[in-house]
């Protein structure tokens, strides 16, 4: 891939839980954006409400950025311990900006930390409370935001509080901007980017927003689930929009009611998803099954984090790929979608919907707590085209909801909605769904079941090759969320004769999936977990081998440098 | 309306000859009937084991899904589509052990469903041990000392949890089975309604005649009055007593699907309603 580098800031907030890190990077990123500077922005974070050491790392840049870096160049640590917490990714060029007196044993000899005393100037203005505003102030002017942009920020976000904290609001505003031009001016502290007014017209949005505007987009109108990390986003997005969409939103008493609940709302002509994590979706697997037998539609949400069992509750991982492909008993097809980006978040979700209908199956998002707690601007979403068809028909007397055909597909019929009875049944079914033990019928019905799955193929999605259309000698493939991580790398090796190959669609494969992994010379696969399981899928499926795995399994996600580096190593 | 609507043809019942689960088809049949409920609006939902293959045996829609999990797809059922009459009925076992989680949190959420459960205090289908509710004392091929756990009280703890409709029946007197399934089909809101029936095969201790001598109708009660219902009860716990009829009402509960808020101005079922797509291009825009 031709060699590109992103001009680009990477300022790390640092902070324990409750102490306002997310209140600085809320109102940093919306005002940044809306002068100009592409955003990124993740975070990581402990399972707990309070305390602790949380982070927010962002990069302001000029041209598109959207992956993670371990570079510093700027840190801002709100705490005693929140140098240290950073410590490996520290470097001479990084500056710490911040209450020296908090961390000055922390920082080796040789890093450059500038005083800034954020409490003693919002304690004089009136409350330590206001130290975010000062640090919004101080980090607007060093991005040489207009201090009217900031100001009428500030207004609009805390409108409707009292006149005084308004006042004092502005007060430490003005005074953390007063700052920053002094550390411009006194100690050469400067960002210099060009802002791009395309920023201006695109959108702000998260993982877990991406996939609730896609399933709103998929027409959406259930979900119940149980809270559990990383999934949650989700259910909190569709609660705060039900009302406005027809969705019903219910906190299902486990993962069991969610899923079932799922099936009972497809039955009766809703379009629910099932959204829960690992754990939770071991306790699912039952149900999965189940409509692998009633032939449902139904879409599953799977935000991957690190097991087994509680794992590292609110970390990354993609080590559920095996889960989602194997789990439930019996036999039955199913299709596994990996969104990389944003876009295809929204655009997967919302065509998980559409092949979950049309082919009567179980069909998965599967993202990770990277991919949704991640955000940067990107295109506006497009809705304006009508993407919900319902795929079910009014029925006839004496209709059959198993009806034997060659293409093993059913005409699918809801109560309510025509004269005839729709059966579902758990059991073994005849063509009516009246439980059978006759042995000859349950062949039919397992052959009828599957027989969709040809389907599935010729409507699965092709991996996206960089360059197109190129036979590059080295191919790293990769899957889900680490897309635009590698795409990053790829660019800052630079190397022609590298290619990447990444699947949005990770089951069942296009049938031309292999083509370009066939032409490498050197296969390296990429992937967050430790087993290399997209790599056995490959060998079991397209019957390919690559001949080396890129693996982290240490929670979080990998770096641009780290990617930059392993396959540095590989290939030299 | 006949009862025979309700029957559909060529069936190949599974149920033992003398089954209680005959006495209370038959008084469902008839109660829907009375009613005037038409197959195509009743979706009835099971679980697994003998009582849960009634659907089977019924002509309307069903689904018959998991053991333990009837109550959830069965609210989900009534919740996207209210139009439709809602029954979910299982045994013992599958309603009070297996799905023990979601009996407890569907009468707190209060769907407009009939819960009918029947109670004969053993597992029929895998041959004969202990259920939820069997007595202590009662010996089966596992539990060869006999049942050692405090049987479950489905009805105290459905009147704990304020449920809006609990009611028991025995078999042993079809008709009342039928008048109490009536009242509990027509109450709106989650409705609980306990069936004694006898199991001819493995439950030889708590027999046709063993209900007669320990069940009685109740008399001089209001339901509304929830002590009082609630020390109803508590007698099979203190006295070995069964009282039968309506033990509570909760008039004043509201429906689950009402109180999520989506049938204020529309009452038509979720799938007639259309992508409001000028209102999500408005949300993207405010990303």
């Amino acid at each position: 891939m031709k060699k590109k580098k992103p001009q680009d800031i990477s300022l790390v907030l640092v902070g324990p839980a409750g102490m306002g890190v997310q209140t600085v990077e809320q109102v940093l990123v919306k005002v940044l954006q809306s002068a100009g500077y592409h955003i990124y922005a993740t975070k990581e974070y402990m399972s707990r409400v309070r305390g602790g050491m949380n982070s927010t790392s962002l990069r302001v840049a000029g041209s598109p950025v959207r992956a993670p870096v371990d570079r510093i160049d700027l840190l801002i640590p709100l705490a005693a311990g929140a140098v240290s917490h950073v410590a490996k990714r520290l470097s001479s060029s990084t500056i710490i900006l911040g209450e020296k007196a908090l961390f000055e044993k922390e920082i080796e000899d040789g890093f450059r930390a500038i005083d800034i005393p954020f409490s003693k100037i919002a304690t004089e203005i009136g409350s330590k409370i206001y130290s975010n505003i000062v640090a919004v102030g101080l980090l607007g002017a060093l991005f040489h935001v207009e201090f009217q942009l900031l100001q009428d920020f500030i207004r609009k976000r805390f409108a409707g509080k009292d006149q005084k904290i308004l006042d004092e609001n502005g007060q430490a505003l003005q005074a953390g901007y007063e700052q920053g031009a002094r550390l411009a001016e006194q100690e050469n502290v400067e960002f210099d980017l060009k802002p791009d007014p395309n920023v201006k017209k695109q959108m702000l949005v998260s993982g877990a927003e991406a996939v609730g505007l896609g399933a709103i987009a998929g027409g959406c109108n259930f979900i119940a689930a149980y809270p559990m990390s990383p999934s949650t986003g989700l259910l909190t997005f569709l609660a705060k929009h039900g009302r406005d969409f027809n969705i019903l939103v219910e906190q299902a008493e486990d993962e069991i009611a969610g899923i079932n609940m799922a099936l009972g709302a497809w039955y009766a002509g809703g379009r629910a998803i099932a959204s829960t994590s690992g754990g939770g979706f071991a306790l699912m697997t039952e149900g999965l099954s189940l409509a692998g037998m009633i032939e449902s539609p139904l879409v599953v949400h799977l935000a991957q984090r690190p097991g087994p069992a509680t794992g590292l509750p609110t970390r990354t991982e993609q080590g559920d790929l095996d889960l989602a492909l194997y789990a439930g008993h019996g036999e039955f097809p199913r299709v596994i979608l990996a969104p990389g980006t944003l876009q295809q978040a929204f655009d997967l979700t919302g065509h998980a919907f559409d092949l979950a209908d049309r082919f009567q199956i179980p069909v998965f998002v599967l993202t990770d707590q990277y991919f949704v707690d991640t955000y940067y601007n990107t295109d506006r979403f497009d809705a304006s085209e009508d993407r919900v068809h319902h795929h079910f028909i009014e029925s006839e007397e004496g209709y059959k909801r198993f009806a034997l055909s060659d293409s093993g597909l059913s005409p699918r019929a809801i109560p309510g909605h025509g004269k005839g009875l729709v059966a579902a049944d758990s059991d073994e079914h005849d063509e009516f769904g009246r439980i059978t033990e006759d042995l000859d019928l349950r062949v039919k019905m397992v052959d009828k079941r599957l027989a969709r799955t040809k389907f599935l193929v010729e409507e699965a999605i092709g991996p996206t090759l960089w360059p197109q259309e190129s036979d590059s000698k080295h191919l790293v493939i990769c899957w889900g969320s680490t897309l635009p991580i590698v795409q990053e790398a790829l660019e800052r090796i630079g190397r022609d004769d590298l290619g990447l190959l990444h699947f949005s669609q990770v089951f069942p494969l296009h049938p031309a999936a292999a083509q370009p992994i066939g032409k490498a010379q050197t296969r390296i696969c990429l992937e967050n977990n430790a087993g290399g399981q997209f790599a056995r899928l490959l060998k079991t499926y397209a019957d390919i081998e690559v001949d080396h795995t890129i693996l982290k399994y240490s929670g979080a996600a990998f770096t641009v440098e780290e990617i930059v580096t392993r396959i540095t190593e590989i290939l030299d | 309306m006949d009862e025979k609507h309700f029957t559909p043809e060529n069936i190949d019942m599974a149920w033992c000859p003398g089954c209680g689960d005959f006495g209370i088809l038959k008084s469902l049949k008839k109660a829907l009937a009375e009613l005037e409920i038409a197959p195509e609006n009743l979706v009835m939902v099971s679980g697994i084991g003998q009582a849960a293959k009634i659907p089977q045996y019924l002509n309307c829609h069903y689904f018959n899904g998991l053991h333990g999990r009837a109550l959830s797809p069965a609210t989900a059922i009534q919740a996207v589509n209210p139009h439709l009459t809602v029954i979910a009925e299982s045994g013992d076992g599958d309603m009070y052990g297996e799905g023990g989680n979601h009996f407890i949190h569907t009468i707190r959420r209060n769907p407009n469903i009939t819960n009918i459960v029947h109670n004969n205090m053993v597992y029929g289908l895998t041959k004969g041990q202990a259920s939820p509710t069997s007595r202590r004392g009662f010996k089966t091929p596992v539990q060869v000392a006999g049942v050692l756990l405090e049987p479950f009280n489905p009805l105290a703890v459905a009147i704990a949890l304020d449920a809006s409709f609990v009611a028991r029946t025995s078999i042993t007197d079809p008709d009342h089975t039928k008048a109490i399934i009536k009242q509990a089909i027509r109450h709106e809101g989650y409705s609980l309604v306990d069936i004694l029936q006898p199991c001819v095969s493995f439950n030889k201790i708590n027999t046709y005649q063993w209900f007669k001598d320990h069940a009685y109708p109740i008399e001089n009660h209001d339901p509304h009055d929830r002590r009082a219902a609630f020390d109803l009860a508590l007698q099979e716990s203190e006295n070995g007593k069964l009282p039968l009829g309506v033990l509570y009402v909760n008039p004043d509960k509201v429906p689950y699907h009402k109180a999520a808020g989506l049938y204020e101005s529309d009452s038509s079922p979720l799938w007639q309603r259309p992508l409001d797509r000028e209102k999500l291009c408005t949300l993207i825009a405010e990303y």
